[in-house]
């Protein structure tokens, strides 16, 4: 729609440059690692076996989110269809 | 001194004088409505307050109890800002059917009987389509004359299941209900179509995306809801409800992951959500259901939030497509924000709303010992906060830049967006209110530092694999495209079964039917040539007919009479 303000156009913002949200990765990287290691500071609860396992938590979040994503890519290659498929 | 007035009914029938108020008071009516609804719940004494005999039975219209309580205060809430929200869609039409939806979902947490659930319910149905068809698109009407079909569908459901069971137990009381007779059965299919079961789930994801701006605002807080509060009147304990959580809880995820319209993604992921709380009603224990009301609560606020903001987007910009958007943080900064604090609230990070709402199901399920279902759980959190908490903000505000500069929401539709999003926070820092509420006495602090820890690796970690996953380039990118689900049964299977059901027997009919005519017509042709051309053309008087009459009747007689021992 209208609003193309030409100032905002041509504002550069902090996060558009590749090197600060390298520096955005980088710090979410040592963020989980100390997140990571926080499991040696405190006494876990269990209620099954596994989740007292060290580090479950961080692991587990990061394996099934890996496995979500490439098993709904796959999906795609079962269920995408063009999207004027139900007008046709 | 309030006793008398019903929240629900003010609201229903108050709505109905919206279209007759000119455009300001309209605006402001509809926004005063609800909150002078919410001071009279919270003013009501519980126990039952009309009762009236009707249809042979006794109908209890005002039943007020903690769970009726809490319900109808999220539905009034949900009402007041949604509203707000909808100050610049200025639609009479789409005004009135909100008040009329709301109310008589809040009406419908007040009812004590199974007879004007049922009126209540339908009554739902019925309002809530206009929100859709006020989009005014082909796309739109025929979604919403299927999600009509369904809706009253699932109240036809309950009128045969409320039916088999008066019949059987002599009572229509709404109650603990169980699955044990077939008019039980019937009910909780009802309910479970309202509540999105798996298989029977699909009129959702159909029918939001293409509601209005603020429709879609309005019809994610009440109908869903409604049906959780349904299932936890009548089917809490019910063990079937774990399994089917579990799987409303998991499968909509990979679905959110494809799905290229932003606003079809929050349908899934309201789905999502709603397996949790149905997994509670299904463990049925008082810290699950206190789980499950506190999880209704909160999740109508952020989902409500986040329809909020992809409806801004839509909006300015015309369109809600993952694959058009990106880089609007620049220009629409503060949707962005409203939009990452509603993406954290359903992501459960510590501080907001779903954090504290959510652990409650899943501590029920690891009390109860289920740990599949604990993992799934656990699963479905990484999940959403993988769909709804990353890739909702991601996609809309940032990612590529998609070169739009629209400008901000409008101010009303900004400020119902910060008021929603400082409720997530509010809720998310200070729980003890909302606890306070709930149906049981809460035994359950949030804030023990195995739970935030853990809660913050979970989170945390499936951020790194978002990221890692965007870097490497496997993420699969937001493409134009249908994904099948179960309505492809009802919109493709179907329709083409009949056609080609008719492709087959058509011709067969029609050869039939020519051969039947060109028969009964060499009959005619070879009973003129034997009798002649007037054998069959010549017309007889109506005196000569009634003396055949008569002729006729004096013979019966005669034989009648003849037959006599």
């Amino acid at each position: 729609m209208s609003g193309k303000n030409p100032a905002v156009a041509q504002r550069h913002y902090w996060i558009d440059k590749p090197r600060n949200v390298l520096r955005i990765v980088r710090g979410l990287c040592v963020l989980g690692a100390v997140l990571f290691f926080t499991d040696a500071l405190y006494e876990k609860h269990p209620h099954f076996s596994m989740d007292g396992w060290f580090g479950f938590y961080a692991i587990f979040g990061f394996v099934v989110c890996v496995s979500l994503v490439l098993l709904a890519k796959w999906l795609r290659t079962v269920l995408m269809r063009p999207e004027d498929y139900y007008d046709r | 001194m309030t006793a008398d007035i019903h929240p629900g009914l003010l609201l229903l029938l108050g709505g109905l004088a919206t279209p007759l108020l000119p455009r300001i008071a309209r605006r402001i009516y509809v926004i005063a409505l609800p909150l002078v609804g919410l001071w009279i719940a919270w003013h009501l004494d519980n126990g039952n307050h009309w009762a009236l005999a009707a249809f042979g039975f006794e109908l209890e219209l005002f039943r007020v109890d903690r769970l009726a309580t809490i319900f109808s205060t999220i539905f009034l809430i949900a009402a007041a800002l949604g509203n707000l929200y909808a100050y610049a869609d200025d639609d009479r039409l789409q005004a009135t059917a909100a008040q009329v939806y709301a109310g008589a979902a809040i009406s419908a947490t007040y009812t004590g009987d199974l007879v004007s659930l049922f009126l209540f319910w339908e009554l739902t149905a019925v309002a809530s389509v206009f929100l859709i068809w006020a989009r005014k698109t082909e796309r739109a009407y025929r979604a919403g004359l299927r999600y009509l079909v369904v809706q009253v569908g699932s109240g036809v459901l309950l009128l045969c299941g409320l039916a088999i069971r008066a019949q059987a137990t002599g009572s229509v009381a709404f109650g603990p209900i169980g699955l044990d007779g077939a008019g039980g059965v019937l009910i909780f299919l009802a309910f479970g179509i309202k509540c999105a079961f798996p298989f029977l789930h699909n009129w959702l994801q159909d029918a939001y995306p293409e509601a209005t701006v603020s429709g879609a605002v309005i019809l994610s807080a009440f109908t869903t809801k409604l049906a959780v509060y349904a299932l936890a009147r009548g089917f809490a304990g019910t063990e079937m409800l774990i399994w089917i959580g579990a799987a409303m809880a998991a499968f909509p995820i990979f679905y959110a992951v494809i799905e290229n319209d932003l606003r079809r993604v929050l349908s899934y992921s309201l789905n999502n959500q709603l397996g949790f709380m149905v997994v509670g009603i299904g463990i049925g224990t008082e810290l699950a259901l206190n789980g499950t009301a506190a999880h209704a609560f909160t999740d109508i606020l952020f989902k409500a939030l986040l329809f909020m903001s992809m409806g801004a987007v839509l909006y300015r910009t015309g369109t809600a497509n993952g694959t058009d958007l990106g880089g609007l943080y620049k220009t629409m900064p503060w949707t962005a924000g409203c939009c990452i604090v509603g993406a954290a609230s359903i992501s459960g990070f510590p501080l907001f709303s779903g954090f504290i709402s959510k652990s409650m199901i899943i501590a029920a399920a690891a009390e109860g010992h289920h740990w599949i279902v604990w993992s799934v759980l656990l699963f479905a959190s990484a999940g959403v906060f993988h769909h709804s908490g990353i890739k909702i903000p991601y996609f809309a505000f940032f990612a590529h830049d998609s070169g739009k500069r629209p400008p901000e929401a409008p101010w009303s539709m900004r400020t119902a967006m910060g008021i929603t999003a400082a409720l997530c926070i509010a809720i998310g820092i200070w729980p003890a209110p909302l606890y306070a509420i709930l149906p049981y006495p809460v035994v359950f602090d949030p804030y023990t530092t195995a739970h935030v820890v853990n809660q913050l690796q979970l989170l945390l970690f499936s951020a790194l694999a978002f990221t890692w996953l965007m870097r490497t380039g496997l993420y699969p990118p937001e493409m134009h495209a249908v994904n099948l689900d179960a309505d492809v049964i009802y919109r493709r299977f179907i329709p083409r079964l009949t056609k080609a059901f008719i492709a087959t027997f058509g011709p067969l009919d029609r050869t039939a039917r020519r051969a039947l005519v060109q028969s009964s017509q060499n009959f005619i042709v070879t009973i003129e040539r034997i009798y002649g051309p007037t054998a069959l053309g010549r017309t007889a008087s109506v005196s000569q007919m009634v003396s055949w009459i008569v002729g006729l009747l004096a013979i019966y007689l005669a034989l009648e009479f003849l037959s006599q021992p």
